[in-house]
């Protein structure tokens, strides 16, 4: 199984260990004919204007909005993934959700605390830096874990919007559902089998 | 429970920002040039350091007005600049909500003798480096992040390639050494015993490291990257050389493309004059900024 990190900016090398350890092979994605390689792709934490700036720059935005295999959006990822994006424009889109940015306030706020999620049977210590957080969200988009009444986690078909950082803990469980899911999506579209 | 200000989230804080690039500027209109061309973070001061070594006298924590006002033009993080050892200015810019603080050399420093204690803020640190000893001391005191030093306002990457260089072999050295060694090691770096059993742990430092003090070109940045730095600083670089946006956005291209040397010599055509750099050769001991702190 090979998945792709989105590898312009951001923390790109703690995605690949975390890929690592759930026993599939990551690919540092810098051009968009590697997106055909892939099995699933991760978005990974940054900054939202820069990883834009770079997208556009090497024409990469089609073919990330065409791609149709499992992706998980962390932190910055979300952005990108929204629909909506609180006072700016819509980057690659596809997840039916609001998105508003820095919304539990600046660095000083940032915050570790344990989360409860839908699925998992114990809780998932989930750790906030500058974090997004999704507002509302389309009808076939299932929340997976709220955190004081703001919306973080969720799940639409084959997309995971995530706006905390899973890659910075020892924790796989986030990781092993975007696995779960590749998994699923083989089967559904044995064509896309590499 | 609910935890702020650990380790986890400051340094994860400098996780996110790798690949980046983190400019100077003094200014919205610059913050706001900066963000348009892909910066990671803005870093607000009085004067880039090429004008401080211009203008002499005592550097200072820039003017609280100009930290709010870039912090107010940009979503991207705002870092401030904070005098070594100077207790109340880290404590005014963690108060006005920066993202960062940069306890550095390029201003006149306000101890000699002790660096902050950085573990009793909530909000993260940034520290100049010039090896691995000092790298781990300011590891120790609680810095979430690193730089080289380099030599800040002269334009020339020589310093910035030679820290770069040093920290790295002797984290090379540290993970190879047997269990033993580490506390002669430890003694003869002047670097704490924890930090270096960290070092080994992990097979790498514990916090992200950037390059710093000289980078005035693209090809400096990417020569950085290629180095092993996990993303740049870019001081007078940007704002003293003749296009700012032009030579933003190039620097921005070729720190994350730093091994496609085609797309470098592209980006690098038609952005106009970087800005005149100085021989370190030229500077007197004293005016040099790299020597500052311990």
């Amino acid at each position: 199984m090979k998945i792709g990190v989105l590898a312009l900016q951001g923390a790109v090398e703690e995605h690949l260990d975390a890929i690592r350890k759930i026993g599939a092979e990551g690919i540092q994605i810098k051009s968009k004919e590697q997106l055909e390689e892939i099995d699933g792709l991760i978005l990974p934490g940054g900054e939202s204007t820069a990883m834009r700036k770079l997208i556009d720059f090497h024409e990469m935005m089609p073919a990330l909005q065409a791609f149709d295999k499992p992706i998980l959006g962390t932190c910055a990822g979300v952005i990108l993934l929204a629909d909506h994006v609180e006072s700016n424009e819509t980057h690659i889109g596809g997840l039916k959700v609001w998105v508003r940015r820095n919304s539990f306030g600046r660095q000083i706020d940032s915050f570790s605390a344990p989360l409860e999620i839908v699925g998992f049977t114990s809780s998932y210590e989930a750790v906030f830096i500058r974090a997004p957080q999704m507002d509302e969200v389309g009808e076939d988009v299932e929340i997976l874990a709220s955190y004081n009444g703001r919306i973080v986690l969720v799940r639409q078909g084959n997309k995971i919007g995530c706006a905390f950082h899973p890659e910075l803990t020892e924790d796989l469980r986030i990781m092993q559902m975007l696995k779960e899911m590749i998994l699923q999506s083989k089967l559904a579209h044995p064509s896309n089998v590499l | 429970m609910v935890q702020l200000g650990t380790d986890l989230v400051k340094r994860g804080m400098a996780q996110m920002q790798k690949g980046g690039v983190i400019m100077d500027v003094i200014n919205a209109e610059q913050a706001k040039i900066a963000e348009a061309a892909g910066a990671v973070a803005v870093m607000a001061l009085e004067m880039v350091p090429s004008d401080i070594r211009k203008a002499g006298g005592v550097a200072r924590m820039a003017d609280p007005r100009i930290v709010e006002e870039v912090m107010n033009a940009v979503s991207i993080p705002v870092m401030a600049k904070g005098r070594i050892g100077h207790i109340v200015e880290a404590r005014i810019l963690e108060s006005m909500g920066v993202d960062y603080i940069d306890e550095s050399e390029v201003l006149t420093p306000a101890d000699e003798e002790y660096h902050l204690l950085k573990n009793e803020f909530k909000v993260p640190f940034v520290c100049g480096c010039r090896d691995l000893g000092e790298a781990a001391r300011r590891i120790g005191e609680g810095a979430s992040m690193l730089r080289t030093k380099g030599e800040p306002g002269t334009g020339n990457i020589v310093e910035a390639v030679r820290h770069m260089r040093k920290v790295n072999a002797q984290v090379k050295q540290i993970i190879h050494m047997e269990r033993d060694e580490l506390m002669t090691a430890a003694k003869e770096l002047g670097a704490p015993y924890e930090v270096l059993l960290e070092i080994q742990r992990l097979k790498r430092l514990p916090v992200v490291n950037f390059a710093a003090g000289g980078i005035a070109t693209p090809a400096d940045a990417a020569l950085m990257m290629e180095l092993g730095a996990d993303g740049v600083f870019v001081g007078s670089g940007i704002f003293k050389s003749e296009c700012p946006e032009k030579f933003a956005n190039a620097i921005v291209q070729a720190t994350t493309h730093y091994q496609d040397y085609e797309l470098i010599a592209k980006v690098s055509k038609e952005i106009g004059t970087p800005m005149k750099g100085i021989e370190i050769s030229t500077l007197a001991p004293e005016s040099r900024m790299q020597n500052r702190g311990w």
